[in-house]
């Protein structure tokens, strides 16, 4: 058992954190909100020069060679940053999904431009009124010939409109089991017919609906095997949610970080607020949930980085952290008090993210919902 | 980061399985209070060394690691084993070897590590319960021994004990936690008295222990005179740890797992249905997360940290989750919840019931939850004292 950060790991992320204090202030965070692209580029090429996108992407495409494990390290930080640019959606969602699956030439071609920081990828899933799991794809591709023609609707597809790639996954077959029929197709982001519009929503963090009108894609577009993809994209939205509860751990550790310190400082009835009991134990509650998001992440995030069957540790972790993040902005604006709900604090960054990640990849009744079902069917839950 | 334990230690969870197998009566639930079991469980952990697993080899132990000791109390614990010494092997044997005379080590570790002594705790009095520097049982100063007088409460297991780690006041004119002395009482002394407190699940546990001009002899203080607080504050970072209440709430929720899952038995309550398999999905995370932030404590140890603010965060959050299960499982349960063991129709013996009324304890015990929160606070995040 090893439950601390390698010594590498620890330096990745004390860099990350220097780099994020500098380059990327809250005030870029807001500047970002307005912003049609959705990212920063600079950010965004600073991280690249660094290397980040293509961090778990082996040596022999371009990459850096490490794990799953690292990315998340450094999705901590850029989660405690509120960093906007696209390394969740192009090293987890992208490079992830197509070193899981994707044929050798596609490999081939792709790597090296995301390890670089050339291209950017990301995963298209949800559909109106549908959930995360692959039973849910209904978006028709229609097999006509040596192409796929896609019409219909996906959303919350994180930075599609500047994607240069959105893996969509798509049903190509009807009446099959609950995870087949299912093909994951790689679709450019200027194809004909595709339309990304950021939603209007409460975050403004670059989630986009995107609609496909006659979409066209050839069989070389399949990522994996046709009917084959539900499998696969399974085990990405485990990965998706197990790296965004790391995100979410990074913001809820700032989030506390600026509670305590505003407490330290803030002095009412001739004391610092942080000397009050009643204070003292909601920050005290923070921590506790924080712990156990931290470690609850980490086991999700170790367990798929060796390449083990996780499902059940996936769900824990977004079920646990999608609610204990929330929870510990709600008491860190209580403990703010009148400041924190200004629009100027720093804080609601944070709290109005924790909302649009809390259903990212399921939220917390969703990932119960899979545990229940499991705890039902089988004797070992 | 590794999740996994050490073939070593994964090798010890299965010896300790097939112990427990082998020794525990068929069917073994655990409930009810078979003194005579713990006993005699008890003297065949010490046989393996695993009661006092974690002392250093000079004094008899295995300098067994935190993690080893970790996967001990989680499977005891799990299976509700009795034999486990928390006094003596796991209070007692850390604080002698640090403050103890080598008369003292050489005299009473080994009857615990051969697990034929019963220790108890003198700590909580009246008057004295989170506020425990204000405590009061006087302990004067008479040539060779102390005269001791007062009384302590919630004493766990006095009524079994042959000798009692004492708290008392030595210096009542010192400031609160400088005048305070740790004392070896054996409990046959005359004038000490003993009487039961029954707790709200019905069970003997609890005492309240009476002193009149009772003596102990001076070689039964442990460290200098009045700076026994110091020795005792050593002594609670030994006890909190938090991997039982995780353990336990993980076999409640897996007792009524199997019940749901079997069509008999939950037919007894109507059948199982989608939300009380939520229910248990809500509290099966909980008891994991318990479970990793219990793991963490003992992994800091093993690095030589000492886990206080961790310890705390675990101890509030496992005997609070260990609340929300068995509070769970009496929603799920229905009307039948409330029945008691000696019901023919109560479930799963009416094991959710006790655990229920057991459960108020331990959020009380060793620390309220709101004392844990202050040293989260205070000590933790580094907030102003009030």
């Amino acid at each position: 058992m090893n439950l601390d950060l390698s010594e590498t790991q620890q330096m990745l992320k004390a860099g990350a954190r220097e780099l994020l204090a500098r380059e990327c202030p809250y005030d870029l965070v807001r500047e970002t909100e307005g912003d049609p692209a959705g990212f920063s580029r600079p950010l965004w090429r600073q991280m690249s020069a660094l290397g980040w996108p293509g961090l778990a992407v082996p040596e022999r495409y371009g990459g850096a060679g490490g794990s799953f494990m690292d990315l998340a390290v450094l999705l901590e930080e850029t989660g405690r940053a509120l960093a906007p640019a696209p390394l969740f959606s192009t090293a987890v969602l992208g490079a992830l999904t197509l070193l899981d699956a994707a044929s050798d030439p596609m490999k081939d071609d792709l790597l090296p431009r995301i390890a670089a920081g050339q291209a950017l990828a990301t995963l298209a899933v949800v559909e109106p009124g549908g959930g995360w799991e692959p039973q849910d794809v209904k978006l028709q591709a229609r097999r006509d010939g040596e192409r796929f023609v896609i019409n219909g609707v996906k959303l919350f597809v994180p930075n599609a409109h500047a994607s240069d790639f959105i893996i969509t996954a798509v049903r190509t077959a009807q009446d099959a089991g609950p995870e087949e029929g299912v093909t994951l197709l790689l679709v450019p982001g200027a194809a004909e017919g595709l339309t990304p519009v950021p939603h209007r929503n409460l975050a403004s963090d670059g989630q986009c609906e995107v609609t496909f009108d006659g979409v066209s894609a050839p069989l070389s577009a399949v990522v994996g095997r046709v009917d084959e993809g539900g499998p696969v994209l399974r085990r990405t939205l485990q990965r998706a949610a197990a790296a965004k509860a790391v995100e979410m751990v990074g913001s809820a550790e700032a989030v506390l970080d600026m509670t305590v310190d505003y407490l330290k400082q803030r002095v009412q009835f001739g004391r610092p607020v942080g000397a009050f009991q009643a204070v003292q134990h909601h920050c005290a509650n923070m921590s506790i949930d924080l712990e156990g998001s931290r470690l609850a992440a980490y086991q999700a995030v170790w367990k798929l980085s060796q390449g083990q069957e996780a499902a059940r540790e996936a769900s824990t972790a977004k079920a646990w952290v999608s609610d204990a993040c929330l929870r510990i902005c709600s008491l860190a604006h209580q403990c703010h008090g009148a400041v924190g709900f200004t629009q100027e604090h720093n804080l609601q960054l944070h709290t109005r993210r924790a909302r649009s990640q809390e259903q990212a990849y399921g939220d917390a009744g969703f990932h119960r919902r899979l545990l229940a079902r499991g705890l039902a069917a089988s004797q070992t839950p | 980061m590794d999740f996994r334990f050490s073939q070593d230690e994964e090798q010890f969870r299965q010896d300790l399985l097939a112990f427990l197998g082998a020794e525990l009566p068929p069917g073994w639930e655990g409930l009810g209070d078979d003194w005579n079991l713990t006993l005699a469980t008890r003297r065949k952990l010490a046989e393996r060394g695993w009661l006092t697993m974690h002392w250093p080899k000079e004094y008899g132990g295995q300098e067994a690691s935190p993690l080893l000791s970790l996967i001990f109390n989680e499977e005891m614990s799990y299976h509700r084993a009795p034999g486990r010494d928390p006094f003596g092997a796991r209070m007692l044997g850390p604080t002698l070897m640090i403050y103890g005379s080598e008369e003292q080590k050489r005299r009473f570790l080994p009857p615990v590590a051969r697990g034929e002594a019963q220790w108890c705790q003198g700590y909580s009095e009246p008057q004295a319960g989170s506020d425990l520097a204000s405590l009061s049982v006087r302990a004067q100063d008479r040539g060779d021994h102390f005269l001791v007088n007062g009384s302590k409460i919630w004493t766990s297991l006095a009524h079994r004990a042959d000798w009692m780690m004492l708290l008392a006041r030595t210096d009542p004119e010192a400031p609160k936690h400088r005048g305070i002395s740790f004392l070896l009482v054996d409990m046959r002394s005359p004038g000490v008295e003993t009487r039961p407190i029954i707790n709200m699940a019905g069970s003997h546990e609890f005492n309240e222990v009476f002193f009149d001009d009772v003596e102990v002899p001076k070689v039964n203080l442990v460290g200098e005179r009045d700076r026994g607080w110091y020795v005792a504050v050593t002594l609670l970072d030994f006890e909190r740890s938090g991997i039982d209440h995780a353990a336990a709430s993980r076999r409640l929720l897996d007792d009524l797992s199997a019940f749901l899952r079997d069509d008999e038995s939950a037919a007894l309550i109507g059948g199982a249905r989608r939300w009380m398999w939520d229910l248990l999905a809500e509290r099966y995370v909980e008891a994991e997360v318990a479970r990793l932030i219990a793991y963490r404590v003992a992994w800091m140890q093993t690095g030589g940290l000492a886990p206080n603010k961790e310890a705390s965060i675990s101890k509030v959050f496992g005997t609070e989750t260990f609340q929300r299960v068995a509070d769970t499982g009496l929603k799920i349960l229905g009307p039948l919840g409330q029945l008691t063991g000696d019901d023919p129709r109560a479930p799963l013996h009416g094991r959710f019931q006790e655990a229920w009324r057991h459960s108020f304890a331990n959020t009380i015990a060793a620390g309220t939850s709101e004392v844990q929160r202050n040293i989260i606070a205070g000590r933790g995040l580094g907030l102003p004292r009030g």
